[in-house]
C-alpha cells in the first residue's frame, strides 16, 4: 500500500525515423528496470491515444506538419518536465535538408513527376496533415526544459539521462555520451 | 626569456612579440580556437580563444602577451561565452553532424562537445547556399563554412594561389571561389593544396574519402580537442613568428 507512486512517462514520434525510441529499447533487460520505476502514457509501445498527466514527457523528432504541432502541444501541456531526444529534435537533422527546397517543388517531383505514378495526384484529403514550410527543431514551437543529443542517443546514454531524471538528479553527461551523429 | 604572464594561476613564459595564444600554446595550455592554427598568421574572428586579461576580455590570438599579465581562461563564465559563440555558428549554418562526412573530426563539434553544447538553443537560419562540385577531387558545402578564412589564408601564403577569398557583407558574409565562373573546378587548386585540408569543418571535403575512418576511431572520438591540439602543438613545434 506504501509503494512509491510511479513516474508517468509519455514518448512520441514527430518527424522522427523512430531511431531513438529503438535506441531507448536498445537498454535491453535494463527495460525491466525500468519499468520498476516508470508507467508509461501516450507513447508507441501503448494504445493510449492521448497524452494524460505526466512526469517527463519525450519527444523523437522535428515539426514537420500541423499534427506534429498538435502532439507536441498536447505534450507540452501535461509534462511538467519535457525533453527532446535525437538531432531531428532538437535541430531538424536530416529532414531539415528540405529548408531549402520550395515544398510544392518536392509534393510535384514525389507525387506528379515520379516514374511508374498512375492517376497521379498530389494527396488532398482533409484526413491528412498540412506539412509546413520547413522542419522546425521542437524548442522553435514549445519551450524544451532538457535536451539529449545523439542520432540516436546510445542506449547508455539515454539510461544514464532517463535514471538521472528519475531519481531527482540534474541529467549529467560524461564526454563520451554527448554525439551529435 | 625570463618574461612571463600568469594563465589561470599558471606561470607561462613568452618572448617579446608572441600573443597570450602562441605562450599559451607553448606552454601546453590550452584556450578554445576554431579560426587560429600556428601555422598561419591570427585571424580574430571566432572569438572562441577570448580571455579575460586583467580583467577586461580580449582574443588571445591577437593580445600580445606583456609582463604580468593575469589572464583567466578556463572559467565557467568564459566557457559559457564560448559555447553561445558555438550555438550561435551551429544555428548560422546547417550542421546536419549524421550527414556531414567530417563528423567525428570537426573542430567546431569537437568544440560544442568540449564546451558541453546540449541544443544550438537560437532560432535556426537554414542558410540555402549550394553545394559547389564541379572540382574533380574536392567539394564545398559552404552551408558548413565558419568563416575562418584557414583556406583563404593557406592558398595565398602556402600554396600561392589565391583561390578563396570572403565576399558579402554581415549574415550574407560567404566564401567565394576566385575563378569567373566563381566555380572551384576552374581554379588551379590541386587536392595535395594545404587549402584542402586546411578546413576545421565540413565546408571543404576531399571527394570518395567520406565515412573511411570506423566510428570510434575518429579524432575526436575518444579525445577532446584540447588534448589533440596540445599533442599537434607538441609535434609539430610550428613557428611562432
Amino acid at each position: 500500500m506504501n509503494e512509491k507512486r510511479k513516474i508517468r512517462v509519455a514518448t512520441c514520434s514527430l518527424a522522427g525515423c523512430f531511431g531513438c525510441h529503438m535506441s531507448l529499447l536498445d537498454i535491453d533487460e535494463k527495460l525491466f528496470d525500468l519499468l520498476e520505476m516508470i508507467e508509461f502514457d501516450r507513447t508507441p509501445f501503448t494504445d493510449i491515444k492521448h497524452c494524460g498527466a505526466c512526469d517527463i514527457g519525450i519527444v523523437e523528432g522535428g515539426v514537420s506538419n500541423a499534427e506534429n504541432a498538435h502532439v507536441l502541444k498536447e505534450f507540452r501541456d501535461n509534462c511538467k518536465i519535457l525533453v527532446a531526444i535525437g538531432a531531428c529534435a532538437i535541430n531538424g537533422n536530416v529532414p531539415a535538408l528540405r529548408n531549402n527546397i520550395d515544398l510544392w517543388d518536392c509534393f510535384q517531383e514525389v507525387y506528379l513527376y515520379e516514374g511508374g505514378l498512375e492517376g497521379n495526384q498530389i494527396p488532398n484529403d482533409p484526413e491528412l496533415p498540412l506539412p509546413f514550410d520547413k522542419v522546425y527543431p521542437v524548442y522553435e514551437v514549445v519551450k524544451v526544459d532538457y535536451f539529449l543529443p545523439g542520432c540516436p542517443p546510445s542506449a547508455d546514454t539515454i539510461w544514464k539521462f532517463l535514471t538521472d531524471l528519475i531519481e531527482g538528479r540534474e541529467p549529467k553527461l560524461s564526454y563520451e555520451m554527448l554525439r551529435y551523429d | 626569456m625570463n618574461k612571463t604572464i600568469t594563465i589561470d594561476g599558471k606561470i607561462v613564459p613568452f618572448t617579446d612579440g608572441q600573443t597570450i595564444m602562441d605562450a599559451a600554446l607553448g606552454a601546453q595550455v590550452y584556450i578554445p580556437h576554431l579560426c587560429h592554427n600556428p601555422e598561419f598568421k591570427p585571424h580574430g574572428s571566432c572569438k572562441l580563444c577570448v580571455v579575460s586579461v586583467n580583467g577586461r576580455n580580449m582574443t588571445s590570438c591577437t593580445m600580445p602577451a606583456a609582463e604580468d599579465m593575469v589572464v583567466a581562461n578556463n572559467t565557467p563564465e568564459l566557457n559559457d561565452d564560448r559555447k553561445v559563440l558555438v550555438q550561435m555558428l551551429f544555428v548560422e549554418g546547417n550542421h546536419i553532424c549524421p550527414a556531414c562526412e567530417a563528423s567525428g573530426n570537426c573542430q567546431l563539434q569537437a568544440a560544442a562537445y568540449y564546451l558541453n553544447m546540449l541544443s544550438p538553443h537560437f532560432t535556426h537560419f537554414y542558410p540555402p547556399r549550394e553545394v559547389d562540385a564541379s572540382h574533380p577531387d574536392v567539394f564545398l558545402d559552404l552551408n558548413r563554412c565558419i568563416l575562418c578564412e584557414l583556406c583563404v589564408r593557406a592558398s595565398r601564403e602556402v600554396d600561392g594561389k589565391n583561390v578563396f577569398g570572403i565576399s558579402g557583407r554581415g549574415i550574407h558574409a560567404h566564401l567565394v571561389v576566385n575563378a569567373a565562373s566563381g566555380r572551384l573546378g576552374d581554379t588551379n587548386l590541386v587536392v595535395t593544396d594545404r587549402a584542402a585540408h586546411v578546413c576545421p569543418t565540413g565546408a571543404i571535403l576531399i571527394k570518395r574519402q567520406g565515412y573511411r575512418i570506423p566510428i570510434g576511431q575518429r579524432t575526436f572520438d575518444r579525445k577532446k580537442i584540447s588534448e589533440v591540439q596540445m599533442e599537434s602543438t607538441e609535434e609539430g613545434k610550428p613557428d611562432h613568428e
